[in-house]
């Protein structure tokens, strides 16, 4: 049973029925005050990356444009991760007036949500509400729409370039960047792109103000963050906590008593050891003390039954078949890491040939195109230096 | 032949005679004959006006754009370690035996089709699967004989 030591929140899933209010107080103000707002709220995106909600905003309102465009990221991938279907399914409301207000903001009439082909059995419950909000827009002289559209079951597209061009009939390569999306997204037009639970946020901004979201939290880490949490625990389920917990804290509270890793971030995330939990925190890389990890929210949890080298075998897995294939790096990369870590298993290969696989680890991590590619080397280098043993025996 | 053409000509007047409209009209084409066919390729690209290879490309990238006759109940099993640790395995064992083909395959009454997929996003109540777009979690085999069950009672009622 946790001991529910961490202090829970209830700022995103919390079910306000005033959106009407809400969206009415916040199109009456001027945009540079909601883009103010936003960035001394020290909002950050919750798909993982971190990037600074407000600024995303207010480069795209910068940017001229005739066409703008304000997508909703919910092709939730990440191994772990499920926040967002539960976001989606009980407060899609907020996510739509998130939307709409960034629309007035950076001056969009047109807003997509990015559904993964894994949640279209949320499609009918989510047109009800979003013809419900169209009809409240209508009432306050809007004119903003949103449209869902849907994936087919491809994990690169989560990343924002490739969610581009799949919506453009493409295939889900991720493109070159710069130009980022703030003045070449969706169609070559100016577009915001922000992940399911950053626009939850944003409602709570427009209604508390921004302290109230600042307050919670620690330095660059602010707010509260929903976790998905999964594996070896008692209480699977998905939390909504503060930024600036220890690991320690965290395992405390959901861990099974035998915690010997927790992965923090799915698949391209890390993996922390038990010795690591006391000076491991859970936020964006700051000016924390000891070292911050930050994370789309997946907590995956391993007991000592578990084998570090089938949960690594499961990632690299993962990583070879949704790979894109576009760049040399990822897609021969992780398949040599995958053949690799056999080969060290089964005795083929020498236990040095581990320090190979790091080495090519770390040049994908330079050399890929995209964060895909890039970031298979947080959780195959900390995976393999924290659990060699494992990985040759 | 006839029929596909019709079909995509349907589609493209829902989605738009461009590009952007591809990934909804290819989905709709396995909704409706649960896979592309290279006709229905070609006969895609000729509505749009787009190549046949980027209709090619585009339906062979994603995992749920079936290019290979399916069964009408696409079973998806997650693999990914959450649903792998909550014994994954088992539910596969279980399908493979009692649809009595093997992942990958489909049953020969063309009724069940049985894949893996990565993860579905159920990982708090894994094990789980998707047949078709509905989500199942929290599997044990028992249950997934009842799942099997109900459709079969379903597609030949009486029976």
């Amino acid at each position: 049973m946790a001991s529910k030591k961490l202090k829970r929140l209830d700022l995103v899933f919390k079910d306000e029925q005033d959106t009407e209010a809400i969206l009415k107080k916040t199109f009456s103000r001027p945009e540079s005050d909601i883009i103010n707002d936003l960035i001394s709220s020290g909002l950050k995106g919750r798909g993982g990356a971190g990037f600074p909600t407000g600024l995303k905003w207010k480069l795209t309102a910068d940017t001229k444009g005739d066409e703008k465009y304000v997508i909703c990221n919910a092709d939730e991938g990440e191994p772990g991760t499920f926040k967002d279907r539960e976001i989606l399914s009980k407060v899609p409301h907020k996510v739509l007036a998130g939307m709409a207000v960034c629309g007035r903001v950076i001056g969009s009439r047109k807003g997509f949500i990015y559904l993964r082909g894994e949640y279209k059995f949320l499609i009918p419950d989510l047109e009800r509400e979003i013809e419900r909000f169209h009809q409240l827009l209508e009432k306050l002289g809007c004119g903003f729409r949103v449209e869902i559209f849907t994936g087919s079951g491809a994990y690169i597209c989560g990343e924002e370039s490739a969610l581009f061009e799949s919506m453009e009939g493409k295939r889900g390569e991720p493109r070159n960047k710069p130009p980022f999306p703030v003045t070449h997204g969706y169609n070559g037009k100016p577009t915001v792109i922000n992940n399911v639970e950053t626009l939850a946020h944003t409602y709570s901004i427009f209604k508390y103000g921004p302290e109230k979201f600042r307050d919670l939290g620690v330095q660059d880490s602010r707010g509260s963050k929903v976790f998905s949490v999964s594996g070896d625990t008692p209480v699977p389920g998905i939390y909504e906590l503060e930024f600036g917990m220890t690991l320690q804290k965290f395992v405390d509270d959901f861990g099974d008593g035998d915690t010997k890793a927790v992965q923090v971030g799915g698949a391209s995330g890390f993996c922390v050891p038990r010795k690591k939990f006391e000076k491991t925190i859970i936020g964006y890389q700051g000016k924390l003390t000891g070292e911050s990890l930050p994370t789309g929210g997946s907590m995956m949890i391993f007991n000592s039954s578990r084998s570090m080298y089938n949960v690594l075998h499961n990632y690299l897995d993962f990583f070879v078949e949704e790979s894109c294939g576009q760049c040399t790096p990822c897609r021969v990369g992780t398949q040599q890491l995958l053949l690799g870590i056999e080969a060290v298993k089964k005795g083929e290969k020498p236990s040095s040939y581990l320090d190979k696989l790091l080495e090519l680890a770390e040049s994908m991590r330079i050399t890929a195109k995209c964060g895909l590619g890039q970031s298979v080397a947080n959780s195959f280098a900390s995976i393999v230096e924290n659990f060699k043993e494992e990985m040759i025996y | 032949m006839e029929d596909v053409k019709q079909m995509v000509k349907e589609l493209a007047g829902k989605y738009g005679h461009s590009e952007k409209g591809l990934l909804p009209i290819l989905q709709g084409i396995v909704d409706k004959e649960r896979y592309i066919s290279e006709e229905a390729m070609v006969e895609v690209a000729r509505e749009l006006d787009i190549s046949a290879a980027q209709v090619f490309g585009t339906a062979t990238f994603y995992s749920f754009l079936e290019t290979k006759p399916t069964g009408k109940y696409v079973i998806r099993v997650c693999k990914t370690i959450s649903c792998m640790m909550k014994g994954k395995n088992d539910i596969i064992r279980e399908l493979e035996s009692v649809l009595r083909i093997h992942m990958g395959e489909t049953t020969h009454d063309g009724l069940f089709s049985l894949r893996e997929t990565n993860c579905l996003g159920q990982c708090h109540k894994g094990p789980a699967m998707l047949v078709n777009d509905t989500p199942y979690a929290e599997l044990t085999p028992e249950k997934v004989r009842q799942i099997l069950c109900d459709i079969r009672k379903k597609e030949f009622p009486g029976n």
